[in-house]
């Protein structure tokens, strides 16, 4: 049982890596990645929203969404499948989340508060939040102990990828970079480099 | 409408439709909706499938968007549009699995993340809500196909070089691998999506110098 979990959790952080292997949160993750220090909030935020949303979602999913998930309700419910509803249901979980989020580290943290400005409600859109939950629904997980370990795993393999690639751009600000290459393009080209970089840890089982 | 009568195809609005193809295109520029640009470009096929629900999402939020401008308080507009945009992607995500079910399963989550695909999100903010419906309409077919267009080739280069094919059908001939010529597996794998877009950006920046970063 214990072993299944770390194994979820280290294939989400390293395998399954949300930006390397499935480019999700690719818009804030390039556009936050300037500065360790901020990156390294956001990276915090999205662990946080992952690691609630994915099992607040799972639970969605199985007692209410589902094909028969409403027979706890009354045996006639049997065969109603909502599932299509699933979007629409999960977006609203999600920024309810952020919501909260976004209050807990204002009322703890002001100046974390302050340098994540815009970016903190844009987690709602953040890809990488909805993509861990419809993910999720994907891979039919068996229990919420697993979902919670599918969810915290991919919310840190973002922080990994996000602070990762802050920390290299810090630096490469000195670097003698051709002009068309600057900012955005180069740092494609690094992601990819991560990307491959990551892929050595392909087929790992615990 | 408009009380002095513009008429429909004015170079401003045909303005509205080629600018997002390269000077202020989605993915190399705005750096808007790259989450699912990516993952779906190892074949042609499913690129374009995805080209084409989000020009649909794009053009009917878009719209709907416009139309609900003068209405929506601001406070609650972020609502609204997840809504709308959200409604519209389940109609997409249900026509695909109806008949075209193959790519639906290829396409996994990604048609479901269209709904956070930042492109949609951020057009809407700032083309749709202080604009007219017929406007917005172009905006968002303009933005859809500068995404669309970055996806195709993209995945063009990926399949070509990645299996020998474009659009499932073989181009590179037989006699090729008989001398020798492997199929570049890298090509197919995430990673190489990135380094792609990269090699399109420096491109464009090159010939588009006005586009080039000072950091």
């Amino acid at each position: 049982m214990m072993e299944n979990l770390v194994n979820i959790f280290v294939k989400s952080v390293f395998i399954d890596n949300m930006i390397f292997a499935y480019f999700l949160g690719m818009c804030s993750y390039l556009a936050v990645s300037k500065t360790v220090k901020t990156s390294t909030g956001l990276g915090i935020a999205v662990i946080f929203v992952l690691g609630f949303t994915v099992p607040v979602d799972y639970l969605i999913e199985n007692y209410l969404l589902k094909e028969g998930a409403l027979s706890w309700l009354s045996p006639k419910l049997a065969d109603v499948d909502l599932s299509f509803l699933s979007f629409i249901i999960f977006i609203a979980v999600i920024a309810s989340m952020v919501q909260l989020v976004e209050m807990i580290i204002e009322k703890f943290s002001p100046t974390l508060y302050n340098s994540l400005g815009i970016f903190l409600p844009l987690i709602a859109v953040n890809c990488a939040i909805l993509g861990g939950s419809l993910f999720m629904q994907e891979r039919a997980y068996n229990n919420i102990a697993e979902a919670t370990a599918f969810g915290l795993g991919s919310g840190v393999g973002w922080f990994l990828a996000i602070v990762g690639i802050a920390a290299i751009r810090e630096k490469i600000r000195y670097s003698n970079i051709p002009d068309p290459l600057k900012g955005l393009g180069i740092t494609f080209i690094i992601t990819g480099l991560m990307g491959i970089a990551f892929m050595g840890f392909m087929g790992i089982k615990l | 409408m408009s009380a002095e009568k513009e008429p429909l195809f004015s170079s401003k609005n045909i303005k509205l439709l080629t600018e997002p193809l390269n000077d202020s295109n989605p993915i190399t520029v705005q750096v808007l909706g790259i989450c699912s640009a990516l993952a779906v470009t190892v074949k042609v096929k499913p690129a374009f499938v995805m080209a084409l629900s989000v020009m649909v999402v794009m053009a009917v939020s878009n719209v709907a968007i416009s139309l609900l401008r003068k209405t929506v308080p601001p406070r609650i507009r972020i609502i609204v549009q997840l809504v709308v945009i959200a409604a519209m992607v389940i109609l997409v995500d249900q026509v695909l699995k109806a008949f075209l079910y193959d790519i639906s399963k290829q396409l996994s989550v990604f048609v479901g993340l269209i709904i956070t695909n930042c492109i949609i999100m951020g057009r809407l903010e700032a083309f749709a809500l202080s604009n007219k419906p017929w406007q917005s309409f172009l905006d968002g077919i303009g933005n859809a196909a500068g995404y669309g267009i970055i996806l195709i080739i993209v995945a063009f280069f990926r399949e070509l070089l990645g299996s020998g094919t474009v659009w499932g059908f073989q181009v590179i001939p037989k006699g090729v691998y008989d001398f020798g010529y492997e199929n570049n597996g890298l090509m197919i794998l995430p990673p190489m999506a990135l380094i792609v877009v990269g090699a399109i950006i420096w491109i464009q920046r090159a010939k588009n110098k006005k586009l080039v970063e000072s950091n």
